[in-house]
């Protein structure tokens, strides 16, 4: 078993050296389980002259049964500012004085939410200031943040107010535990905006396609689908079949064995689903490997092959399954946060996670009229089989390097993949967003 | 004698099937027992064709060597499944023959209306064999546990003398010849003049049959990889001649023997499941039916008095099932005519093209003749596969009807399992 940081200064000698050095000590995060509360305590809402969002968060609170707090206290588990209405610079006054009583004393685990709208679409210079401005304030937030708390912006396009719901239950939930310093932005929905029955099963009918579903993260998304109603088409190459058996059993969905880098891997799985389950509504381009080398004794199969099982295959697999996915579908693609810092020893994989974040935003504009979403998930340091591998300074200077003070689970990337899933999420797409804690890299 | 017409009876289909890749003795399996690897190929086939929860109507499977506490072997792995456990299943046994046999068992029902679907297979370990006690020591020990009281066991363990201790594993020999099964087949071989330089060219073919089928992409749904081995493990792609002309006889006596380690089987371990079903329960469910599963037929030899061969018995069972079915030899697409051994293959294509053999033996007025001999275990078969005795039917009616629907509706598939004991099964598939 690999030496724990997080686990070793949580009790015991360990956390006396820890707190006689002032050491970081992880918080152990509030995470979702099916059926959790949405946030542990009161929602104190606010914002800054008009505020439609936050009326509308007050609304969504009111039906989620969390408590709206008017002032900071200890029961505040969670603070959403409204400054959809900021003019200039001056205005943002208003968000220190909601944000900075709160902070003293927000419970573990707290969520600040900051809602603006889009810095382009600005009507003034010192508008657009203004609301660039949020995005500087909440990441610095998120670093003072303590206690496993995070902090995010929400900017919401003008008329898209109605579909910002989903993303605000998301972020106060345990479900973005480890979501910290990102900017989701809410646009123009691609089709209409519907909440799910229950909150609890939002993807309550849903077929889902999950590739390299056999281990890791892969698998915890085909969980998590499931947990949430999914049926899961487990998707990965036969060598993992075993495995991958598994997984589809656990969660009584199917197994598919397929490369996806073969020819017919897109039509295999468009008439697996199809034959099996009727079609399908969702698809996560998971796949994918690495084969680290530095560019200078990087030789043409090691960059070949990364690119084609981690960005050619999803391109080419989705001239089958952009026309056969069903209308108001959606589209999820595991990036890097090497796709956005770079990594040594990683051009190749660097180059494919990148790609990976181009393709969403235009594919995202493409599938427009067809009401399906496309968006990515970039992974920071997530704890899995592979990172246990990973040399001890690595790993530890890896999990400490962001605002949590400690690596991610899969969970944390399978929960952020569901919510781009919902269908109460349709205003959220060509995004990318991060789950790395808020990662120094690339930051 | 009267048959029942078939239009009292519906069509069996076969919808898919699974197996686990086949280990060498001692191999990565070695310490999987018996429902450990059925247990997997269960679970595979239940993934591949999303079955969890689902009540069949019965699974059908057993293995040729078996612990005594393995009575309800197949019972016990469905229990260990993700199927519904109100699934019934009873274990079968006939050496073998037992996987084909399994899938005759469950397509009759489902021809009759009893059963809406089912699984048959098969599975074998020769790594985790039973052992058994001298039978004098076994008689000694059930009266030592029969004895009333510490006194009278004591004398009754008193009795046991070292002479009486011994260790017996399963043999791969006949109970009433005390030959081996390649002891058996050379003097079979021999009669028939099968050729060293045949049987070779027959393994060389199986290995590269089944390496290409692998490298297709064909085995991709027919195989789900356990324990870390994802194809079969005896399967040598770079199998020659030269390299197969190099091995010294194992089986046979004198200058003239020609069945080495290299044309005949090896020991394995493995399992295999397929998944049987009516028209109506595919369409219901999503699947597609590969094939049906049209006839099967059985025959055994008295190769006790040494009036035929020991693996001859399909030879006897094929012109039986072709004349029920009015067909001739030459009426398939495939062929999947099990190798135990290379001869075995060989001498029965001989014996159905051997005048005096069809005109004496199996009363026929003309030789049932030559096959097509590229239609021949196209795919490999046991010599690449491996061969863990029970699992190989279910291997090869997977497969077959796998084939057959990529053929197209009506073409025609023949499998032919020879069995101890010297007995046969031997079916007709037909492509959908």
């Amino acid at each position: 078993m690999a030496f724990d940081y997080g686990k070793f200064v949580s009790g015991g000698l360990g956390k006396q050296l820890a707190t006689t050095l002032g050491l970081p000590r992880p918080t152990t995060l509030r995470r979702h389980t099916a059926g959790a509360k949405l946030i542990n305590g009161a929602v104190l809402v606010g914002g800054h002259g008009d505020t439609p969002v936050a009326d509308r968060v007050k609304t969504l609170l009111a039906d989620a049964g969390v408590q709206v707090a008017t002032q900071a206290s200890t029961s505040v588990a969670g603070v959403v500012v409204d400054m959809t209405s900021v003019e200039s610079p001056a205005d943002l006054e208003t968000l220190r004085a909601i944000v900075a009583p709160a902070l003293k004393t927000l419970a573990p685990t707290g969520r600040i939410i900051v809602i603006g709208r889009p810095v382009e679409d600005a009507a003034t210079v010192a508008q657009a200031a203004a609301r660039r401005a949020l995005e500087g304030i909440v990441r610095s937030i998120g670093k003072e943040m303590r206690g496993g708390g995070t902090a995010n912006t929400v900017l919401v396009a003008e008329g898209a107010d109605d579909a910002v719901d989903a993303t605000v239950r998301f972020l106060l939930s345990g479900r973005s535990a480890y979501v910290s310093g990102q900017v989701v932005t809410v646009g123009k929905p691609v089709g209409s905006v519907e909440a799910p029955t229950d909150w609890d099963k939002p993807l309550a009918g849903k077929v889902a396609v999950v590739t390299g579903a056999a281990r890791g993260i892969g698998a915890s998304i085909a969980d998590v689908l499931a947990r949430d109603g999914a049926t899961v088409v487990c998707v990965d190459i036969p060598a993992a079949g075993g495995p991958l058996a598994e997984v589809a059993n656990r969660i009584g969905g199917s197994a598919l064995q397929v490369d996806v880098t073969a020819e017919d891997a897109g039509a295999k799985i468009a008439e697996h689903a199809r034959a099996r389950h009727g079609g399908f509504d969702i698809v996560v381009h998971n796949a994918g490997i690495t084969r680290d080398k530095l560019l200078a004794n990087m030789d043409a199969d090691r960059w070949a092959s990364v690119l084609d099982v981690n960005l050619s295959s999803i391109l080419a697999m989705n001239e089958t399954l952009i026309p056969a996915i069903n209308d108001g579908g959606h589209v999820v693609n595991v990036a890097s946060i090497a796709g956005i810092a770079g990594n040594r020893g990683q051009t190749n994989y660097g180059a494919s996670k990148a790609g990976v974040i181009g393709m969403t935003s235009a594919l995202a504009e493409e599938v427009r009229a067809k009401g399906v979403t496309v968006n990515a998930v970039a992974p920071g340091f997530i704890e899995t089989e592979m990172t246990d591998k990973v040399p001890f300074a690595t790993r530890e200077a890896g999990r400490l390097m962001n605002s949590l003070n400690q690596g991610g689970k899969p969970v944390d990337v399978a929960e952020t993949i569901g919510w781009f899933s919902w269908d109460a999420n349709r205003g959220v797409t060509g995004n990318t967003v991060r789950v790395c804690g808020q990662m120094l890299l690339g930051a | 004698m009267a048959s029942p017409q078939p239009d009292q009876t519906r069509r069996a289909a076969i919808l898919g099937g699974n197996r686990i890749p086949f280990a060498r003795q001692f191999g990565p399996y070695a310490q999987a027992s018996n429902q450990d690897m059925l247990t997997a190929a269960i679970e595979g086939l239940v993934a591949r064709y999303n079955l969890g929860g689902q009540r069949l109507g019965e699974v059908v499977a057993g293995a040729v060597i078996k612990h005594s506490r393995d009575f309800n072997l197949t019972r016990e792995s469905v229990l260990g499944s993700s199927l519904d456990p109100h699934t019934p299943a009873y274990d079968i046994q006939q050496a073998c023959g037992t996987g084909l046999e399994a899938a005759i068992l469950v397509s009759n029902k489902i021809k009759l209306g009893q059963a809406e679907s089912g699984i048959a297979g098969g599975v074998d370990t020769s790594s985790d064999a039973p052992i058994t006690v001298s039978e004098k020591l076994r008689t000694k020990l059930l009266k030592v546990n029969r004895a009333k009281g510490a006194g009278a066991q004591l004398k009754a363990l008193g009795a046991i003398r070292p002479t009486d201790l011994g260790i017996e594993t399963p043999a791969n020999s006949e109970p009433r010849t005390g030959l081996s099964m390649g002891e058996h087949m050379a003097q079979t071989a021999k009669r028939w003049g099968i050729t060293r330089e045949a049987q070779d060219e027959l393994a060389v073919a199986s290995h590269r049959g089944l390496a290409r089928s692998y490298d297709e992409g064909f085995q991709d749904d027919l195989v789900t990889s356990f324990k870390g081995l994802a194809r079969d493990q005896n399967l040598r792609p770079d199998s020659s001649m030269e390299k197969l002309a190099k091995l010294k006889p194992a089986f046979g006596k004198g200058d003239d023997a020609t069945m080495t380690a290299g044309n005949s089987t090896p020991l394995t371990d493995g399992a295999s499941v397929v998944l049987l079903g009516s028209e109506e329960y595919a369409a219901e469910h999503g699947l597609t039916v590969q094939a049906y599963f049209v006839d099967g037929e059985t025959a055994a030899v008295d190769y006790v008095h040494g009036e035929e061969g020991l693996l001859m018995a399909p030879a006897y069972a094929v012109p039986r099932l072709l004349a029920r079915n009015g067909l001739t030899l030459q009426d398939f697409d495939y062929y999947e005519i099990h190798e135990a051994f290379a001869a075995t293959v060989l001498s029965t294509l001989k014996a159905w093209e051997d005048e005096d053999f069809c005109k004496d033996k199996l009363g026929l007025d003309a030789p049932l003749g030559s096959i097509d001999r590229d239609k021949l275990n196209v795919n490999g078969s046991s010599l690449a596969a491996g061969h863990p005795f029970a699992a190989t039917g279910g291997r090869i009616v997977a497969a077959l009807a796998k084939m057959l629907h990529e053929k197209g509706p009506g073409s025609r598939g023949l499998i032919s399992i020879c069995a101890a004991g010297g007995q046969g099964v031997v079916a007709i598939l037909e492509g959908a």
